[in-house]
């Protein structure tokens, strides 16, 4: 017999589409590191493992009950076919068979709600946490708060522009890199709370299987006990404006000692910054610190050439307020504009890199007003207010 | 009284004929599945390597908010109420349908709304860039002029689908032939009767969401404001009440298709057709109580969470159902594998495994990861376009002689197929790996990890989209040159009146009503 072109052809799609069931089982039995990519990990908490756990037994079942149907059907296809001279059989009703196929899911579900409901009740167990962490959600950027501790700062994609643009070549954790990131004791549980200051965002970390979305207004909970040190990297998940896929997430989780190191130095950081803003600044410091500050936190809304995007972001080249009486420039970048995208930067960035901010606005792309505004001018603003 | 055609424009301006109307309908269905296919080819296209080539991330945002709106308002739904309007008199042995001139309205209108939705990318601001699930306070406060626009083009879209289902229930309830009795309707019919059911009532709800959105942007209310006392969360409830129904008024149609189309080439008549029936109903009727499921990361309550679990897992069960009915038709038939048979089949492969990936994602635990992955996005594209564009295909290829009694080309059509079928895996399989490994939805751009399946998945997209334009091809080809066919049963095992009618049909059917057995 002429071996069948078609048939072929149809046994090697069916062989095409069971492959990854294939791939899958052998990734799970060697663990093997090469189908890294294919599959959700196991994550480093015991919440991040039993969702793994949870997600493999639902594929599992799905796999198992996909082999019989689509092989019921692949057979029917294969055998009762017109052009083998099989006739119809006029069978249309049974309503045993009907029952059973309503039942025995059934059955299957009520077995899988189980370990997903006691699986639930831990995520949403938020007690007894020992360290409090509030994380706010702002386009395009996260800041971290250690509550009591007097801490916070603001964490960003340290990915420069020019690799986005394909100007440099891409480094190995393009697009999941930030210049100030998430410190967190290990075997620790960790309370996340979690909000936004303008649109909604979404905090995942995968590996901690932790997302919660950070809603304006509102904080969720959440949290982590994370189970080995390391550098973990995470995304926001809720479309947030054009800056959504640029506002990556990377925690550190380190040693307890190392931690309790980390923290005192943060506060003594944070001390010495209050310090700074007393001291008088050369116009040449501030517009080398203001360029750097710009470029970091104001540049992905006005663009680096001050310029905007007309309709969207005014340009702060020749603008009324960057060429106007300083007050309103102040008053504008410290209190931000209530209902735009533009927000207050008073309570996210230093007395200094404010004033060196606002003086480099005022002093590049030609707006050459010659102000200088001083740390301890920004100070004097926002008490007077 | 049986007038032929009139002539010129005035005939498709003031038409109130169904056939005329169901071939407008689906014209435009197919125009703007071109339109909306465009926006994914801008998409994958920036997507196929990492970095931004083409575009800027402002417009990306864009482009996937007028895909999804455009796909979903424009393409997929027209393209079922377009058959509807064809068929549903044909199947029940009715003249037309019982409101033509609304049925005129219903379709006229629809230019209009997606002519002002296309048009908000030429102004200041851009196009809407919200997503085309436009959550508030991204799309109120946070938006782009031109939301004012869109609004505006939803509502007529709205106005538009209340119409054409208030008129699809007045004619299945009223205009039935003498015997035709509500179990003997053939199963597109019943799926399209629940569906309009759940478009009279949701769509005043998307109504009213959009409405809020007006009033929060223009007028200083603060339904979505929580700064003004409302809640953010609020428009997430309303718009998935009429979200997650809707993606039912899109799949139930396809399952209509499929019931027809399945029987005839198996030549053997549809297994369990009242379970089908309850099937449908049921799922409709499950599709009103589970849409927090869309929502699992907003922060609800544990009772609420595990409730809307629970609920969502059920549906499971009905959609089961209806898989191993179709595959017990096709068991112990006598199977012909024609261009409509095809696809049928690859929608029930890729469907169910759509539906698989579905009962994934309300597992609430598990959803935390899946959630706005792509591990979504691949589950909505093998239901929505293995499911409803690839019924819609079959539809079309089945029908197409009885429409205009000319005989498609079986080789270009079996080749579409195949170039679709496998193209379709291509594009979206690999699109399950990356929201495993943690690619969210939406970015413009992606870590490092991410590019080699994304470069796979943008290169079955390009053919994909091409395997379209063959399509086209196709269909113009079969009413231009087409081998011209009149017997009134086109395929052997079809039943039904549709087949009892001369081919091509003429423009007056039924006019003094069939009897049913
Ligand atoms: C998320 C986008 C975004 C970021 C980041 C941003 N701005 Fe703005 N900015 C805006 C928007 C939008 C407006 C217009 C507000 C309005 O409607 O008046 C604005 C207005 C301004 C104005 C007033 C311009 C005028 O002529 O009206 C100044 C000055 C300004 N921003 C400075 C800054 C500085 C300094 C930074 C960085 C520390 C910054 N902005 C970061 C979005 C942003
Ligand atoms: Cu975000």
């Amino acid at each position: 017999m002429r071996p069948n072109v078609k048939q072929l052809f149809l046994r090697a799609l069916a062989l095409f589409m069971l492959s990854p069931l294939a791939f899958a089982a052998q990734a799970e039995a060697e663990g093997s590191s090469w189908l890294k990519g294919l599959n959700m990990t196991q994550g480093v908490t015991e919440v991040s493992r039993q969702i793994y756990d949870l997600h493999m037994l639902i594929f599992w079942v799905c796999v198992v009950i996909g082999v019989i149907v689509f092989a019921v059907m692949f057979y029917s296809m294969i055998v009762h076919r017109k052009s083998k001279g099989y006739k119809a059989a006029n069978f249309h009703e049974s309503t045993s068979v009907e029952i059973a196929w309503t039942v025995v899911p059934a059955l299957i579900l009520i077995v899988m709600a189980i370990p997903a409901t006691s699986a639930l009740i831990n995520l949403y167990d938020t007690s007894e946490a020992e360290l409090d962490i509030k994380v706010t959600g702002y386009q395009w950027k996260w800041q971290y708060e250690y509550l009591g501790e007097d801490v916070q700062f603001m964490s960003e994609i340290a990915t420069p522009e020019a690799e986005i643009y394909n100007q440099e070549d891409k480094g190995e954790f393009y697009l999941a890199q930030v210049n100030n990131p998430l410190v967190i004791p290990v075997d620790t549980k960790v309370r996340f709370l979690i909000t936004a200051k303008d649109v909604i965002h979404s905090w995942w970390m995968t590996d901690f299987g932790v997302k919660k979305d950070a809603i304006p207004g509102f904080i969720n909970e959440t949290w982590a006990k994370v189970e080995k040190t390391g550098v973990y990297r995470g995304y926001c998940t809720e479309l947030c404006g054009q800056g959504h896929a640029f506002m990556p997430i990377v925690v550190n989780v380190v040693e307890k000692d190392e931690y309790a190191q980390w923290i005192a130095d943060k506060k003594q950081a944070a001390a010495a910054m209050r310090e700074l803003a007393s001291k008088e600044f050369t116009m040449d410091e501030l517009m080398e610190r203001g360029e750097a500050v710009y470029n970091q936190s104001c540049a992905s809304c006005h663009q680096a050439n001050g310029e905007g995007i007309p309709g969207v972001f005014p340009a702060m080249k020749g603008g009324a307020i960057t060429t106007g009486p300083v007050e309103g420039h102040l008053d504008i970048v410290v209190n931000g504009k209530g209902g735009t995208a533009m927000q207050a930067f008073g309570a996210q960035l230093s007395e200094v890199d404010l004033a060196a901010v606002i003086t480099y606005e005022r002093n590049a792309w030609g707006n050459n007003l010659g102000d200088v505004v001083q740390p301890v001018d920004v100070l004097t603003f926002k008490q007077g207010q | 009284m049986a007038h032929g055609p009139s002539k010129g424009i005035g005939r498709w301006l003031f038409t109130t004929n169904h056939k005329d109307i169901g071939t407008m309908y689906l014209w435009f269905s197919f125009a703007m599945f071109l339109l909306g296919g465009f926006f994914a080819m801008v998409i994958r296209a920036e997507l196929f390597q990492p970095g931004m080539q083409i575009i800027r991330p402002e417009f990306f945002n864009q482009m996937t908010t007028m895909h999804g709106l455009v796909m979903v308002f424009g393409a997929i739904m027209p393209a079922f109420v377009g058959l509807a309007n064809w068929m549903i008199p044909l199947q029940i042995g009715a003249p037309d349908m019982a409101l033509p001139r609304m049925n005129n309205l219903s379709f006229w209108i629809l230019p209009f709304a997606f002519a002002i939705l296309a048009s908000t990318l030429f102004m200041e601001g851009g196009a809407p860039n919200f997503g085309w699930t436009f959550y508030a306070p991204l799309s109120t406060t946070y938006a782009p002029p031109s939301v004012n626009y869109f609004i505006f083009g939803v509502h007529i879209m709205g106005a538009s689908s209340i119409m054409g289902s208030i008129n699809i229930v007045a004619t299945v309830l009223n205009m039935r032939a003498p015997g035709m009795t509500l179990m003997k309707m053939p199963l597109f019919v019943w799926t399209w009767l629940i569906t309009a059911f759940l478009l009279i009532a949701v769509m005043p709800v998307l109504a009213g969401a959009v409405t809020m959105m007006l009033m929060d942007i223009n007028f200083g209310t603060s339904f979505f404001d929580a700064a003004g006392g409302g809640d953010p969360v609020l428009f997430q409830h309303v718009f998935w009440f009429f979200g997650h129904p809707e993606v039912y008024i899109i799949i139930l149609p396809a399952f209509g298709v499929i019931s027809a189309i399945i029987p005839t080439f198996s030549r053997k008549p549809l297994f369990g057709y009242s379970s089908m029936v309850y099937a449908t109903a049921a799922i409709a009727f499950l599709s009103f109580i589970v849409w927090a499921h869309h929502m699992f990361t907003v922060g609800m309550p544990l009772t609420g969470e595990l409730y809307f679990m629970y609920a969502t897992m059920l549906i499971a069960v009905p959609t089961g159902v209806k898989v191993f009915n179709w595959i017990s038709t096709m068991f112990q038939g006598a199977m012909t594998f024609e261009t409509p048979m095809l696809f049928s089949i690859a929608f029930v492969i890729l469907f169910t495994i759509g539906g698989f990936t579905g009962l994934m994602l309300s597992i609430a635990p598990s959803d935390i990861q899946y959630h706005d992955t792509y591990f979504v996005v691949a589950h909505f594209h093998y239901v929505m376009v293995a499911g409803a564009v690839f019924s819609g295909t079959a539809a079309v290829y089945y029908w197409l002689p009885k429409w205009c009694g000319k005989m498609y080309n079986e080789t270009m059509g079996k080749l579409q197929f195949w170039i679709a079928f496998i193209a379709f895996n291509i594009t979206f399989f690999p699109q399950h790996f990356l929201g495993l490994a943690g690619m969210p939805r939406r970015y413009a751009d992606y870590s490092l990890q991410f590019a080699d399946w994304n470069m796979v998945s943008s290169i079955g997209a390009f053919v994909y989209g091409a395997a379209q334009l063959l399509f086209l091809y196709n269909v113009i080809h079969t009413i231009v040159a087409g081998k011209p066919v009149s017997e009134p049963k086109t395929w052997e095992g079809a039943e039904g009146l549709e087949w009892t009618v001369a081919t091509p049909a003429p423009y007056h059917t039924f006019s003094t009503p069939p009897e049913v057995k």
